[in-house]
């Protein structure tokens, strides 16, 4: 049995609570221990980095000391935005000796810089593999056809990142398509929501986040796959607002690509966590029906 | 290779202010505009991100400074992705935000508002509470109905919390802020 220390990250706890219950489904199928952090906190996100960069790192650091401490050396998060923050931490105090102690000295504990932060997306693809994750598939959803959005910050900078490609990442798409999703060819994988300003830009990301909807529409998609909470949020909960402003009539369910995985592995759409999701996807996935034979020569060609 | 730096001598090597905080050296930029070409807001700028580096080139640290575009960035790293000197772009805007912050600069209010009210609900219970941050911002920012239509959403479908949780290393947390308030302060 795979174990990884989890940190499931603010948003997790909120208005992302349905990606955290998923992916801890979709794990427990796959076999995936996850332990927690004894008392984490938060990852200082956008706006720690957004106003000082020492800051950002001893906020971060406080956490990977802490999975360090447990005598873990790989740390799983679904949020994009705190894996960001755990990588530059890292990046930053691995290679700058004068900034590493800088930040240890903002600490109560020191952190050493041994651990790892993986997306949960990452560990789905690269150490369970396509393969695996079929194998406990029971579920069709012929009604769908999923665009990928992967969000801006899941794997760039590349070097940071350190996963899949920057320019057209891939590892969505065929986890999806591993479980037997129909998956659109989608131009906009990455392009930016506009991320945390939805409160104080309001009209910047209604604009952008059209773009989003209007280009998962074109690529011939009838719902879309997030990795990352606030891509979600602008694209789910912020859909009326933006037909609102910008007279159009959205009605795209954003799901995220855990709750697909985890009503293909049979589980109900309300242990999904689908009654959370503000644009409900209940036509779409009205069609499901068990599947006779796991698909696996699809994950086989989806591996290739 | 032999780097041309306009400002260089001109007591204005605003370049080089950048170069100590960020190891990066925008005097490599020759300007393709390939961080521009991807960049999601540049509609919404008032120098595209290009300019900024020329700027920065060229010395001009008060316009730089006093642009809306370094606030309006939102970090998507797009221009760092794709740059060819492979300058750290969207690390030379986070750094130019920051002493624009720091400087108590007010040039896009709202974002530094929504800034301030993440880190003090950061600091006060050492998790994020969205309810809080929301609060805080509608009061601060002098828009006090900013998202009010989705209020009836949300609750209906359970997403937020109404009350913060406080970790038990809220204190800890608190004094990374402090001590970092400390530093700044020297």
């Amino acid at each position: 049995m795979k174990e990884y220390t989890y940190y499931q990250g603010c948003s997790l706890e909120g208005t992302a609570a349905a990606y955290d219950s998923s992916i801890r489904l979709v794990m427990k199928s796959l076999g995936v221990a996850l332990t927690e952090p004894p008392d984490w906190s938060c990852c200082g996100s956008t706006p720690a980095h957004a106003v000082d960069r020492l800051l950002a790192g001893a906020l971060a650091a406080r956490n990977l000391a802490i999975v360090e401490r447990m005598g873990s050396r790989t740390l799983l998060t679904p949020c994009p935005s705190c894996l960001s923050a755990f990588k530059k931490a890292q990046h930053a105090m691995a290679s700058d000796k004068t900034f590493k102690e800088e930040v240890n000295g903002l600490l109560d504990s020191p952190y050493d810089c041994t651990v790892t932060a993986k997306s949960a997306l990452q560990v789905l693809y690269e150490d369970i593999g396509t393969g695996e994750i079929a194998r406990p598939v029971t579920t069709a959803l012929p009604g769908l056809r999923v665009a990928p959005y992967y969000g801006c910050i899941l794997n760039r900078p590349p070097k940071i990142a350190a996963f899949d490609d920057p320019e057209n990442p891939v590892s969505m798409d065929r986890i999806l398509a591993a479980v037997g999703v129909d998956v659109a060819d989608f131009a906009f994988k990455l392009e930016c929501c506009g991320a945390a300003f939805g409160v104080p830009k309001k009209e910047m990301v209604l604009k952008l986040t059209a773009k989003v909807l209007s280009m998962a529409l074109d690529a011939g998609a009838n719902c879309i796959a997030v990795a990352c909470p606030l891509c979600q949020q602008n694209l789910d909960l912020r859909q009326s607002q933006v037909n609102k402003a910008l007279g159009q009539s959205f009605a795209i369910p954003v799901l995220y690509f855990s709750q697909i995985m985890a009503l293909t592995y049979g589980y109900t759409p309300q242990e999904a966590g689908l009654t959370k999701n503000i644009v409900g996807p209940g036509a779409l996935i009205a069609a499901r029906r068990p599947v006779e034979q796991q698909p696996v020569e699809q994950a086989r060609s989806a591996s290739e | 290779m032999d780097v041309i730096r306009p400002s260089a001598g001109t007591g204005e090597d605003f370049a080089g202010e950048i170069k100590r905080q960020t190891s990066q050296d925008v005097a490599f930029c020759y300007q393709c505009g390939n961080c521009t070409a991807g960049c999601p807001y540049s509609e919404f700028f008032d120098y595209p991100v290009n300019q900024v580096m020329h700027l920065i080139q060229m010395g001009l640290r008060e316009a730089v400074l006093s642009s809306r575009a370094i606030w309006l960035c939102a970090a998507c790293e797009t221009c760092t992705t794709r740059c060819p000197c492979e300058i750290d772009v969207a690390h030379v805007m986070d750094s130019l935000r920051a002493a624009a912050f720091w400087e108590g600069r007010q040039t896009e209010k709202e974002i530094r508002t929504f800034y301030e009210s993440f880190l003090s609900s950061l600091k006060s219970h050492g998790r994020i509470f969205e309810a809080g941050i929301l609060m805080r911002y509608n009061l601060a920012s002098g828009h006090p109905f900013t998202d009010a239509d989705l209020g009836p959403q949300v609750m209906k479908k359970g997403l937020i919390r109404f009350l913060p949780r406080n970790i038990q290393g809220r204190e800890e947390v608190e004094k990374i802020f402090r001590k970092f308030a400390e530093r700044r302060a020297k």
